[in-house]
């Protein structure tokens, strides 16, 4: 892959992904503005990385407790900042018909 | 002493005062009051107060308790049950927290009193405090320029005495690059010493909350009061907690701090470069040994940072759907529409950016190209850490590679805004602990002074050795004592600046 390939960000493409719908001003600027995060980050291909562990995996605890009941928010707290709520639920537009 | 004197005391000041009952809580928070009325209409270190609230507390409060009357502001991203947590972004512009995060408790619990919001950069992404939905903080040094970011609200706050100490957030370097802008101590414990319930997710492999204060004994005397494990954070270490603040008052003499050769370079300013020097001279003086050790990967630690802190914003930012907690679009035509538009217009500019590049970087095709990269370049970094404490005991270097800049005068450029936090950035990703104390001031064009910042690294967990070893400084140099020189209704530039 080249350089100035990579540095393509489909910006359109990834706003859909990121469900973040950018206007054409934004998806313009950004598409250049990324671009040069993307080139300053080639820089990583630089240092050598064979046989190196990825941070993430590394890290990676699984940390479990006891499943046990305790006392957490109510309903009423839960849904205290809804934008919309009925019958103690949130609501959304219809997803099926 | 007069009750207006009362703000310009930090927190072990304080509680002498407050121990011996010669003032009440409550004037020390009516005191706190006035003196946020008069000073920050020109700062703007605050988004929301709740004094009344704070009255309250201040009736019931136990004195004797190790924390007992000191009001502490918290940067708002950190939740307080009741009370607004913004996040400085219109998507969250009307929720309120339903519980407190656990640093809110524990401080609550050692007596302190709570009172205030303070402004960020939205989410706590940025290095100036400009990425605010609700406009910029104000430097107390210079108001014309920037108090550095994310946790700039807090540090303005400290820093112009209009609190006693506040939270704050450091992903990157969120406490103490604005703590070296603002002349305060800013202490980032290791990943995990702090439990991070109930702080409004970043990054979640960086984040940490730490401590803005006007000493380095304050930054002990909090820490003691939030460290230790929380069974609601299973990334919290269980590893017991020292007495911070007893142990301050430690020889100097005979420790070996490590100057890290890539720290130094060029493109430091030379002012900057000059305060540096002359603090590495105070330690020689002091019996130190001072010696050059390479941390051979920093220049990629930058990269290595925009790609895995972004990719974690962009997953933990999903939550902010419209669905159960801020801002809605209204009129959607359907879900996906109702998602969509209600992040369009609810995100300001930089968080859409670095959701844009997180989500990017996940992507199918890029994950391995950019993030696996990056998370193994982090390695590196680390490695490189962990090498260098094998032979000294901590590492000392400028917070900043700059003093505090103009507002306004990298909001357009955000790569050039990325590298203000070169120096503070691989601490943050080799999760171990830092702070940053006054170490001098550089004197701009315009004759004004502007705070600059020493760097203390330290091996996992060892906050107790840097924290001593700040103190010792701290106590050889007055620094600390200096107050920026703030005139009663200062006049506000009007801002243009865009978030």
């Amino acid at each position: 892959m080249r350089a100035s390939d990579i540095h393509k960000i489909d910006v359109a493409h990834v706003a859909r992904l990121a469900r973040l719908d950018l206007t054409t001003d934004e998806a313009a600027l950004f598409q250049e503005q990324l671009a040069r995060v993307l080139e300053y980050a080639e820089k990583l291909r630089a240092p050598d990385t064979s046989g190196m562990d990825s941070a993430v995996e590394g890290d990676t605890l699984d940390v479990l407790r006891e499943d046990e009941p305790r006392p957490w928010f109510t309903a009423e707290e839960a849904l205290s900042n809804a934008p919309r709520q009925a019958n103690d639920l949130f609501v959304v537009p219809k997803v099926v018909e | 002493m007069k009750l207006s004197d009362l703000p310009a005391l930090n927190v072990a000041e304080l509680r002498e005062l407050l121990r011996a009952r010669e003032v009440s809580a409550r004037e020390v928070v009516e005191a706190l009051r006035e003196r946020i009325a008069e000073i920050d209409p020109a700062i703007h270190a605050y988004l929301s107060l709740d004094l009344e609230e704070a009255l309250k507390q201040a009736e019931n409060v136990d004195l004797d308790l190790p924390l007992g009357g000191v009001p502490i502001a918290f940067k708002d991203i950190i939740s307080m049950a009741g009370q607004p947590c913004t996040c400085a972004s219109n998507i969250l512009r009307n929720y309120r927290a339903t519980y407190d995060a656990t640093v809110v408790e524990r401080l609550k619990k050692a007596g302190a009193i709570t009172f205030g919001k303070t402004n960020l950069d939205e989410f706590a992404m940025g290095s100036s405090t400009e990425n605010s939905s609700a406009g910029p903080t104000h430097n107390p040094w210079d108001i014309t320029r920037v108090p550095g970011g994310s946790s700039g609200g807090s540090a303005a706050a400290v820093s112009a005495d209009q609190a006693f100490a506040a939270l704050g957030t450091d992903t990157g370097g969120s406490v103490r690059q604005p703590a070296a802008f603002s002349g305060v101590v800013g202490l980032k414990p290791s990943y995990g010493r702090v439990s991070r319930f109930g702080l409004v997710a970043f990054a979640s492999s960086l984040d940490q909350a730490g401590t803005l204060t006007k000493t380095v004994r304050d930054a002990a005397l909090l820490l003691n009061a939030i460290a230790g494990p929380d069974a609601r954070d299973s990334t919290c270490l269980a590893n017991s907690v020292p007495d911070y603040a007893e142990n301050l008052d430690r020889e100097l003499r005979g420790l070996r701090l490590g100057l890290p050769k890539e720290y130094m370079t060029d493109g430091i300013d030379s002012q900057v470069r000059a305060a540096i020097n002359a603090a590495i001279a105070h330690f020689e003086s002091s019996g130190v040994e001072i010696v050059e050790v390479s941390l051979p990967h920093t220049e990629y630690a930058v990269a290595t940072y925009y790609m895995i802190a972004s990719a974690e914003a962009s997953a933990n930012l999903a939550r902010f759907d419209g669905v159960r907690y801020g801002h809605r679009a209204e009129g959607p035509r359907d879900l996906l529409d109702l998602y969509g538009r209600t992040r369009e217009e609810g995100f300001g500019a930089e968080v859409k950016r670095r959701v844009i590049l997180g989500t990017y970087v996940l992507s199918a095709g890029y994950y391995d190209e950019y993030y696996n990269r990056a998370q193994k370049v982090r390695r590196l970094i680390r490695q490189d850490f962990a090498e260098v404490f094998s032979k000294v005991d901590a590492l000392i270097s400028p917070t900043t590679p700059e003093s505090a800049f103009r507002l306004g005068e990298r909001s357009a450029d955000p790569l050039r805004m990325y590298l203000a936090d070169v120096f503070t950035i691989p601490a943050s990703l080799a999760g171990i602990c830092g702070i940053s104390v006054p170490c001098g001031f550089a004197r701009t064009e315009e004759g004004t002074e502007l705070p600059i910042g020493l760097q203390l690294l330290g091996k996992p967990l060892d906050e107790a050795r840097i924290l001593s070893i700040a103190h010792g400084y701290e106590q050889g140099t007055d620094w600390h004592k200096r107050k920026p020189r703030l005139a009663p209704k200062l006049q506000v530039p009007s801002s243009k600046i865009q978030t």
